[in-house]
Parts: C-alpha cells; structure tokens; sequence
C-alpha cells in the first residue's frame, strides 16, 4: 500500500509516533475491527477507530436511535432519531473517514449468527448493554479464538479489560462463570449512566484495539482495570485464567454457544465484580 | 530509546564535521545513493513522515538521499529519524536554499 498525500496528511500526526510510522498506518488499514453495539460505548470507540484509519469496522446493533441515546451515543445526531443506529453510524463514520469500509449488522445477534459475523475480523470489540450478549461474544471470541476487548459501564463506573484466551489469559468467564439471575438489579432505565463514562470507557476499548493491531505497548490482558468518575479514580487489578472456568477451564462444560433469556426489565442484571454494572 | 538532541544536529550543521571524522565523511560520501527524495517544498512533520516511509521501503544499508528547503526540517528530519534508529550519515547545505540530508536503512527494528 501506497500512501497518498492526502493519507500522509490525515494520519500524519499518529505516523510520526514511535511504533507506527508507515507500517504501523498499514496494519490499522488492513486490520479488521467489529464493533458489538452502536451505542454509549460503540460509538467513541468507532470514531476513534475510524479517525485513527482502521480499514474496516463491523458495526452490530438491531435498535433504531432514539432521543434517550442522544446523551451519550455520539455516533448519532438528533435529526437521526428512528434511522436504524447501524445505518446512522455507518453514515458519521463514513463522513468522518471515506476511507473506512463499514459492514453493517442490523440484526439480533445470537448463537445462530454471531460466529459467521465475526469470523472475518481480527479483533471485537464489546460494548453490549446486557449480560446475555455479553457472554455470547465472549463465548464466540473463545471459540473464534479471537481477541475480546471488553468493556462495561453503569452510573459513575466503567470497567475495562481484554480478554486473549487463545494466547493464555482469561477470558470473561473466568471472573464471572455465568450470567446473574434476571431481575437481581434494576434496569438500565433506573441505573442511569454519565454520558463522559461512556466516551472514557468506550476511548479506552478503542486505544486497546489500537495497540492490539499495532503490536504496541502493555496489553490489558490479565489485568483489569475500574474507573469511578465522581473520585476520577482507577483500580487495576491482575487477573488470572480460571482453572475451573466453563468454558476455558480444564473441563469445560460449555461445548458451544447459549442464548440466554433477557428480562426486559433486567437489561442488566448483576454486577461482574463490585458496584460495576453493565450498560451499553 | 537513544534522543538526539538540536544540539547534536546542529553542532554538525554549522561547524561542519568534527575532528577525526573526516575519514568517516570520505567513507560514507562514496557510498551509493540507492534513492533520492525530493522534498522541496514541503514543511514538517511531512519531510520526516516522507522520508521514513522511503526508507521503509528500501533494503537494510541502503542510503536516502533527502532533499529539504524548509528551515526547520534541517534540524527536525535528522533529529527524527534517528530517534526512530535511522543512521544519519550527513546534513549539508547544497546551495542557498537547500539542504542534504544523508540516512542509511539500519537493522535497528
């Protein structure tokens, strides 16, 4: 790949970085990112990606854009509400950068489709708003032996970590085995989230996929990290991989992909560790 | 990570080469330019990005040949690439506009 003047001049000031320079440019163009959710987390993330010149973004979300959204889901814009929130999202991202090709999935992810989806990408990226999909595309990435960058927010809190089992760490199962009981915590309706959480969590997951692609820097993988916004403080903890994990334990009992019911008035239904919840 | 300094750069620019290194400048004077760039014309960071894209392209031990005329790339364009590992092997003046800036492909990556 050739670089035209136009790309030296848009990526100019990520090319001069130590680590990138023209073959770290060509690894995000040629690098396959998927996005699970155009929501408060999908959208900075896909931005970021866009603007950084990742040459392809899946973005997977079944919702139409609605004023709710509006507070954190900076992908969409007001005169957007009803479009489907793929279709909107394809459009700022396409504005944004032309030259990202962007795949659309506005359908219901489930254990019927998701592998065939994320087979053609190198990396995903979540930022579901529920615990049934949360575990679906953590389970398929383990199957797809893919790399998982995870992320999660609620009120003040976000959560971040990667998720690499096929290089040796732990996968999402390994900290939480499986999906909390429907109707243990509010719903995301009552929950709330400051929309800032969401751009901070979702920027973190997108300079994770970065570094990922570019083969820089110290990746999140056994590690996780919590985030209070109202005390701007961040808790990173080591994490291991699960010996007794179901899925990527010793003797994995969970052979292949659950759908798991979702409470519609339980979107999200438990903490993974502490106070942190998940809301897209 | 090794970080050159104005300073270094400059210290060369303007007193020419220092003693002992005259050998060297014989030396890396006959060596074959594989590839020159013209960049006249063109400001900072795109000299630098311009010229490490070259060199990305050619073999280990190869020279570039960077023609510059913006002022401040003199200093920034060295500086840079051999930040980046690049072995800067000259930076002269080639007439009253224009400067040379003389950088071998190293086995640094």
């Amino acid at each position: 790949m050739k670089f035209s003047e136009e790309q030296i001049h848009r990526y100019s000031r990520q090319m001069i970085l130590p680590g990138i320079g023209g073959k770290g440019q060509r690894k995000l163009a040629e690098a396959k990112v998927f996005i699970m959710g155009a929501g408060g987390l999908g959208s900075p993330a896909a931005i970021y990606l866009a603007a950084a010149g990742v040459g392809t973004i899946g973005l997977a979300d079944s919702d139409d854009v609605e004023i709710h959204n509006l507070q954190r889901q900076i992908l969409h814009r007001t005169c957007d509400i009803g479009l489907p929130k793929v279709e909107s999202g394809r459009k700022t991202l396409e504005s944004l950068n032309p030259e990202v090709k962007v795949e659309i999935y506005c359908e219901r992810v489930t254990s019927t489709n998701i592998q065939r989806i994320i087979k053609g990408y190198d990396l995903v990226l979540d930022g579901s708003d529920n615990f049934p999909t949360r575990f679906l595309v953590n389970d398929a990435c383990y199957f797809e032996r893919k790399t998982l960058i995870s992320g999660a927010i609620l009120r003040y809190d976000g959560q971040l970590s990667t998720f690499k089992p096929h290089a040796g760490g732990p996968c999402y199962r390994c900290l939480c085995p499986e999906p909390p009981p429907p109707g243990l915590v509010p719903s995301c309706q009552e929950a709330g989230v400051l929309g800032a959480v969401a751009g901070i969590i979702g920027l973190f997951q997108a300079n994770e996929a970065l570094k990922e692609i570019l083969g820089i820097g110290q990746s999140m993988a056994g590690r996780f990290l919590l985030f209070n916004a109202l005390n701007l403080s961040f808790t990173e903890m080591k994490i291991q991989r699960n010996p007794e994990c179901p899925l990527c334990g010793e003797n994995p009992t969970i052979k292949e992909l659950i759908d798991y019911t979702q409470s519609c008035s339980t979107r999200d239904t438990a903490p993974l560790q502490t106070s942190t919840k998940t809301l897209d | 990570m090794n970080i050159v300094s104005d300073k270094d750069i400059l210290s060369k620019n303007k007193n020419g080469l220092q003693v002992g290194e005259e050998e060297h400048e014989r030396t890396f004077k006959a060596q074959e330019v594989a590839k020159e760039l013209n960049l006249k014309g063109k400001v900072c960071p795109y000299t630098f990005i311009e010229s490490m894209l070259a060199l990305e392209e050619m073999e280990i031990g190869e020279v570039l040949r960077v023609i510059v005329d913006y002022p401040p790339a003199v200093c920034d364009v060295p500086k840079s690439l051999q930040n980046e590992g690049y072995e800067i092997l000259d930076v002269s003046p080639t007439n009253e506009t224009d400067w040379a800036i003389l950088v071998k492909n190293t086995e640094f990556k």
